[in-house]
Order: C-alpha cells, then sequence, then structure tokens
C-alpha cells in the first residue's frame, strides 16, 4: 500500500493483495486479529506499519489495541527479520578475549547496529549473554551452527557460507 | 449409527490384515524427528525397493522410550514384534538383511519385543516387563507408538468412536455421572475433578456452550500433551465431542502452541477426516447432534495456559488472565458457559466412557484415580514418556523407569510440575504421588513434567532459572507477580552472586508469601513454589552461599575458584592452550598454577586435563 511518490497513486504488491486475500477470508470472523497477524507475519516475514494500519481499518479494531497484541506475544516481529540470524557472544570469557572486536567488525561488514537486519534481508545481528562455547571464546552462532576463536580478519570467510 | 457399526466391522478386518503382513515401522514423533527418523524412513523404503522386498512400510509417534530414537519396529506375521533403539541410516541394510530377509532379530540393537500370540524370542524384553515399561501402565497412551496416529482406520480398529457412539445413546446427565464416578481430576495440574466441571457448565444457562481444549503446554521440560496429540489425535477429538454432547455445546476451540507445528498438523488433519466420514460435523452418526472443532494456534506467551488468558487469547486481545468469579464454566469464551479442559484430560474420556467410570477409578488412590503421563528429564539414563498409576512413588519412577541417575551420581532433587511446582528431595522418594501428597510436600502435580537433578545441582541457582523464567513470561496486569517475582529473582542473582545477606531468606519467605496469597492468577500464585521448596529442603546450600560465600555445588560462577593440584599436574600444558583468558602459566613438566586474578571462571581447562589435577570449589 505504498504511495508512488511521481504520481501520488497507490501502489499495491503482491503481498499486499495477498493480505486483502486474507483478511477476506476472516471477516466477520469472531477474535481473527490474532490469526490475521500471523497470516500477515507469513506474508511479509514481519508486521509493516501499513498492514497493521489495514488490519485496523478492515477489522474495525483501533491501531492501539493492535500494537498491543502485537507486542504482547513474542512471536510478532515489528522489524523484518534476516534469513540467517547471527548472535555474538558478549560473554565473560568471550569479552576479555576480544569478543567486543568481533561485534564491531561484524557490524561494519554488515553496516546495521545491535539488533539490526541488512537492507537484503540476509542477515539479522544480535549479541547474547553466553551461548555456553567459553573454551572456544571470542565466539559466534549463526542459525544452529557454533563458530569458535574468532579472529576479525576472518569473519567474510564465514558469512560467505549463509545465502 | 448402523453406519459406524458396519464401517467398524469392515475396518477391523482391513486392520487384522494389515497386522498379518510383514511390516517395519518408524517411530516419527516429534522426537523421533529431530532424532533423524525421516531419513531412517528414506532409507528403509529405498532398501525394501531396491531389494524388491515384499514388506509394508509404515509410521507411528512416540512409543515412549525417547533416549532410544530413532526407533524402529520389525513385525513379522507369526513372529513376536520387535522395536529396535538407535537405528540411524547406516544401520538399516543390516537390521533388514538379519531380521527381515534372515528372520533373525538383532539382539543388541533390540530394545523390547511385543510377542502377541507369537513365542517370544530368548534374550530381548518383553515390553509389559522390561525395565521401562514393568511399572507403567498404558490407556491414554496404549495407541502411541502402536498405531500410525494419521489413519483413522487404525483408531477406529483399536476402539476408537466407539466413546460418542455409545454417548449418543446415553442421556447426558448419566455420561457426566459416569465421568464423576471415574474421579477423573484435571491433568493439566490444578486437579478440578472434571465431572464436577462439566456438571458445572450441564447446570449453566446460555443459548451457547463451548468446549475449550487447553494445549497450551509450556512448562520447560513437559512434552506429555505434545505426544498424545501427535500420537493420538482423534481420542482428543474424541473426549471434546462427548463433552460436548454432555453439556449441549456444539463449538469446539483447540487452543494449540505454535511451537508445536507437527500437533497442529494432524489434528487438522484428524479433523478433516473425521468430518468426511460424518463422525463429526452435522447430525453425527445420523443422531441430531452436531459438533465442529477448530484449531487456535497460540503467540508465544506462556501464561495463555493460564484457562482465562487463554480464553482472552482466542478472542483475539492480549493474553491476561481475568479476575474469577465468573469462572469460565458462567462466563468463558465470548461470555458463554465454557468446559474448558486439558489434552490429556480428554483424551482420558473415551475409554472411560468405554470402559466405566469403574473400570478407571479401580487405578490409582483414593483421592487422585487413573494414570497420569509423565515425562521424565534431567540427569536420568533413560528420558522419556511414561504412564503410571497415581500412587506410584517417585523413587519406583526413578529407580525403575528412569533407570536411575546418570553416570553414576546421586540424586538430589527432582523438580515436579515445571515453573510452578517445587523441588523434592531424597526423603521425598517414597511420597506416593497423587496431587494431594504432591501439594502438602510443597510442590504440585503440574502438567506432568519431572525434571531430575543430580549432585553437580545447585539448588540456589534451579530457584533462580525457574524466578527469571517465570518473571520473562510475567504478563504484568497485576502487582504482586510483577513486582514480586522482579524482586525475588533480584535478591536470587544477589545471592548467586555471593553478594547474599542473611536477612535475604526471611525477606523472600515473606515475599513468596505474599505473592502466593495475592497474585491474580495460577501463574503468579505459584511462581514462588520453586523458591519456597528450595529454601524448605536445601536451606544449607543458601547459607552456605550467603554466609561462606561457597557454592556447594560448583556451580555459580561468582563463587568458584579453580585450582591445580601441585601433586598432580604434570605440565603438559593443555589446560594451558584450553584457557581463553591466559589465566594458567608454568613451565613445561613443571606444576601449572592458575592466576585468580585473570580467571574468568569459564571452566575450560578442567574438562581437558587428564589427570584431574584442576579442582573446583
Amino acid at each position: 500500500m505504498a504511495v508512488c511518490k511521481c504520481t501520488g497513486k497507490e501502489v499495491r504488491s503482491p503481498q499486499d493483495e495477498q493480505l486483502s486475500e486474507l483478511l477476506d477470508h476472516y471477516r466477520g470472523y469472531e477474535g481473527a486479529l490474532i490469526p490475521v497477524l500471523q497470516g500477515a507475519q507469513d506474508i511479509y516475514g514481519y508486521l509493516p506499519e501499513e498492514a497493521l494500519e489495514k488490519i485496523s481499518q478492515e477489522l474495525k479494531i483501533p491501531s492501539s489495541e493492535v500494537f498491543g497484541v502485537v507486542t504482547f506475544y513474542s512471536q510478532f516481529h515489528l522489524k523484518p527479520r534476516g534469513r540467517n540470524i547471527i548472535r555474538v557472544c558478549l560473554g565473560t570469557a568471550c569479552h576479555v578475549l576480544g569478543g567486543a572486536r568481533i561485534f564491531n567488525r561484524l557490524k561494519e561488514i554488515l553496516g546495521v547496529e545491535n539488533g539490526g537486519t541488512t537492507e537484503d534481508l540476509r542477515f539479522t545481528l544480535e549479541s547474547v549473554a553466553c551461548i555456553g562455547a567459553c573454551g572456544l571464546a571470542p565466539c559466534i552462532m549463526i542459525n544452529e551452527d557454533t563458530h569458535g576463536r574468532l579472529i576479525p580478519d576472518g569473519l567474510d570467510k564465514i558469512l560467505e557460507q549463509y545465502e | 449409527m448402523s453406519n459406524l457399526k458396519t464401517m467398524r466391522s469392515k475396518i477391523e478386518e482391513q486392520y487384522k490384515q494389515k497386522l498379518n503382513r510383514p511390516r517395519i515401522v518408524v517411530g516419527l514423533g516429534t522426537c523421533g524427528i529431530a532424532a533423524g527418523g525421516n531419513k531412517v524412513m528414506e532409507a528403509i523404503k529405498g532398501e525394501v525397493a531396491n531389494r524388491g522386498l515384499d514388506v509394508d512400510v509404515d509410521f507411528t509417534s512416540c512409543i515412549g522410550m525417547c533416549y532410544a530414537e530413532p526407533a524402529v519396529e520389525i513385525a513379522l506375521p507369526g513372529s513376536a514384534s520387535v522395536v529396535y533403539g538407535g537405528i540411524y541410516p547406516d544401520k538399516v541394510p543390516m537390521l533388514i538383511d538379519s531380521h527381515v530377509v534372515g528372520k533373525k532379530p538383532v539382539m543388541d540393537l533390540a530394545a523390547i519385543q511385543i510377542p502377541g500370540d507369537a513365542t517370544p524370542y530368548k534374550g530381548i524384553a518383553v515390553m509389559e516387563k522390561s525395565g521401562y515399561y514393568a511399572k507403567q501402565v498404558r490407556s491414554v497412551t496404549s495407541r502411541l507408538g502402536r498405531t500410525n496416529p494419521e489413519s483413522i482406520e487404525d483408531y477406529i480398529a483399536t476402539g476408537g468412536y466407539a466413546g460418542i457412539e455409545k454417548a449418543l445413546t446415553t442421556d447426558r446427565q448419566d455420561i457426566i455421572n459416569e465421568v464423576k464416578q471415574s474421579g477423573l481430576r484435571g491433568r493439566g495440574g490444578g486437579g478440578f475433578p472434571t465431572g464436577n466441571k462439566w456438571q458445572f457448565v450441564h447446570d449453566a444457562v446460555g443459548d451457547k456452550k463451548y468446549i475449550v481444549c487447553n494445549a497450551d503446554e509450556g512448562d520447560p521440560g513437559a512434552f506429555m500433551d505434545r505426544s498424545v496429540l501427535e500420537g493420538d489425535p482423534h481420542a482428543v477429538l474424541e473426549g471434546m465431542m462427548i463433552a460436548g454432547y454432555a453439556i449441549g455445546a456444539d463449538e469446539g476451540v483447540i487452543y494449540c502452541r505454535a511451537e508445536y507445528p507437527l500437533a497442529i498438523r494432524r489434528l487438522n488433519l484428524a479433523i478433516e477426516v473425521a468430518e468426511k466420514m460424518g463422525l463429526m460435523g452435522k447430525n453425527i452418526m445420523g443422531s441430531g447432534f452436531n459438533f465442529k472443532i477448530r484449531i487456535k494456534a497460540g503467540a508465544g506467551a506462556f501464561v495463555c495456559g493460564e484457562e482465562t488468558a487463554l480464553l482472552n487469547s482466542i478472542e483475539g486481545q492480549r493474553g491476561m488472565p481475568r479476575v474469577r468469579p465468573p469462572f469460565p464454566a458462567h462466563k468463558g469464551l465470548w461470555q458463554k458457559p465454557t468446559c474448558l479442559n486439558n489434552v490429556e484430560t480428554f483424551a482420558n474420556v473415551p475409554f472411560i466412557i468405554r470402559n466405566g467410570g469403574e473400570w478407571y477409578a479401580a487405578m490409582g488412590t483414593e483421592k487422585s484415580k487413573g494414570s497420569k503421563v509423565f515425562c521424565l528429564t534431567g540427569k536420568i539414563n533413560h528420558t522419556g514418556l511414561c504412564e503410571v498409576p497415581m500412587g506410584i512413588t517417585m523413587g519406583e519412577i526413578l529407580n525403575e523407569i528412569a533407570g536411575g541417575i546418570k553416570d553414576g551420581k546421586k540424586f538430589k532433587a527432582v523438580q515436579s510440575g515445571g515453573p510452578s511446582g517445587g523441588c523434592l528431595p531424597t526423603e521425598k522418594l517414597d511420597l506416593p504421588i497423587d496431587y494431594d501428597s504432591l501439594i502438602g510436600a510443597g510442590a504440585m502435580m503440574g502438567s506432568g513434567g519431572l525434571v531430575f537433578m543430580d549432585e553437580t545441582t545447585c539448588m540456589v541457582d534451579v530457584a533462580r532459572f525457574f524466578l527469571n523464567f517465570t518473571q520473562l513470561e510475567s504478563c504484568g496486569k497485576c502487582t504482586p507477580c510483577r513486582e514480586g517475582t522482579k524482586r525475588l529473582l533480584e535478591t536470587l542473582i544477589r545471592i548467586t552472586e555471593g553478594n547474599g545477606t542473611p536477612e535475604d531468606i526471611p525477606n523472600m519467605e515473606r515475599l513468596a508469601k505474599v505473592i502466593k496469597s495475592s497474585a491474580l492468577c495460577a501463574l503468579g500464585q505459584t511462581a514462588p513454589n520453586p523458591v519456597l521448596t528450595t529454601l524448605r529442603y536445601f536451606r544449607n546450600e543458601y547459607e552456605a552461599h550467603i554466609n561462606d560465600k561457597k557454592c556447594p555445588a560448583g556451580v555459580c560462577p561468582a563463587l568458584l575458584s579453580f585450582a591445580i593440584l601441585k601433586d598432580k599436574c604434570i605440565g603438559c600444558g593443555v589446560c594451558l592452550k584450553a584457557c581463553p583468558v591466559g589465566a594458567i602459566s608454568g613451565e613445561k613438566k613443571a606444576a601449572h598454577s592458575i592466576d585468580a586474578s585473570k580467571c574468568v571462571k569459564c571452566g575450560a581447562c578442567a574438562p581437558k586435563c587428564k589427570f584431574e589435577a584442576i579442582v573446583k570449589a
């Protein structure tokens, strides 16, 4: 439901069409909000503000209530998430061995801050307290894989493995 | 009605034929799949096709022996059927060679055998007499690991839908009386008598009534409901239908947590097939009774396991508990009278209706009848799912079913009832388990998760873990829970970090009592249980943390110190390389030492030492 800046007309993406279909399916259905939000997140990968507005209008539920529900449940995300989630350990052992340098280098390569996601949605970068691999410090986890004994220079190579 | 009768005899005949054919069955519950069950399935199918064997390949759910996954059963007509454990794809050709082609079971991989009418093989434990199953009863779990959960035919052939068939020709009040007589109590943890609950909803005035099934199993260490949903979905549906008929509801909702995708898939499939066969939907079996069921997937909030929060979540709101009364039996879903029970409760109902309340009440203790499904996890030899009669002792579960504590270590405590329950010590191993005895001991039945802990577990750390969980999951609606759990957690963190003071113990006890008596819902009221039970049974550990600044189990990092025993160290240098912070120093072939000011207590060094020269204290 983006608006084209040249013509001022509404531009509908295929995802917006899918959302309309979803809303049609749930029209008049009691307690539709959560299944609609789950469906919308499946469509967009997260819950964009425009989609929340549209849901609020179509289901006739105030935006504040929709936002309240979205932020109550841990399943919903208001920002896009990457295809690969990088968790950088900043526990004690990693901290002492330069975990922060690894973290900074990753921020530099990806161009995002803590909790951020790259524009191509390839990576989301998060810091965690400890992933329990202190013997491999400093270490990071990408999805389910643990990478340890890292130095800032080798990080590009590791990221290349994840599409 | 005659419809199902004619259908049943045909289906039973087909099922008999199915059992009379050579079969290889793979366990594909969530645990089996996580252990690689799908790959094993592929390997078996490939092997059977390549050799052109006349063998059926089928799948089932979890038989309960999670420790033995991936599990494969081989059944040849006229012989005992054998369940194998730990079958990875590379073992498949050998297994098929030996058992299917050569008709010789592979002894060292066989876990149990189920002889049926055939002669048992020598050297393989018969299921009912094997260590894991001897103390168990298999009633609500009887189909788990035995039938194909995605086949309604398997369900019907094993007595399925006979309960609703019988119920539809019975007076409603008689059904409720039967459930009352069975003594069945809510299996979700509260233990409210199911028959009484049904009576309330039956008697409540309302133009519309609902049945709601609570499948939002969120306790860490609990997976009973998941196993039942994945292994016997039709039993849950049938139980809900019987309840619906008895109380006068025509609609049911299953609230299932989104983290159980396989359970949701199998439930949806079961609903679809049952509707197609006229066993659900409009005018069921020509009786004029209508009942439909839909599934509502949760969205990730532990508190939604609380019944009124769950109802709010179904209605599309924030999952926060309501003030009771009014109770859901009078004003539940959409303010209509609602009968809300847990998965295991509903799954028990068809068995009770089929076999009678008296049959069920014959099992168990005076006040807690029947059987209960427990999940065994933690530091034990046999993790898995078991169903036991009420009144069994915790010691029998630990030593006979769970196979005792792992690695020859000593038992320290068992956590019953998840974050809402409590930790019971060795002295309580003789306690017969039922709802009331557990509450008397400071714990609770909960949904049935039992986490066993050994001597290397720090009880203060365990209390901190559970408080951290409840504090994160507190919905924030009432002050005692929102603020109280936070303060309890802060105190526990302070103690584990070595900054506790002697006043912390009485302060925590007082705060815990306030939370228990004033929180709005069960999540808050039970949240202090882990603190209270550990204080009751393991007070000395708290005192050691506070007064001596020591963690007796050697878990809390801030209270640990690592040292190298000079007479045992040969100076090999392995620990020196393992240390991530360069805190270990020493010449080759001379005793090393640890610089306490540099050590971050990560513990990486100790397991590396082959000479047990590194000690923590």
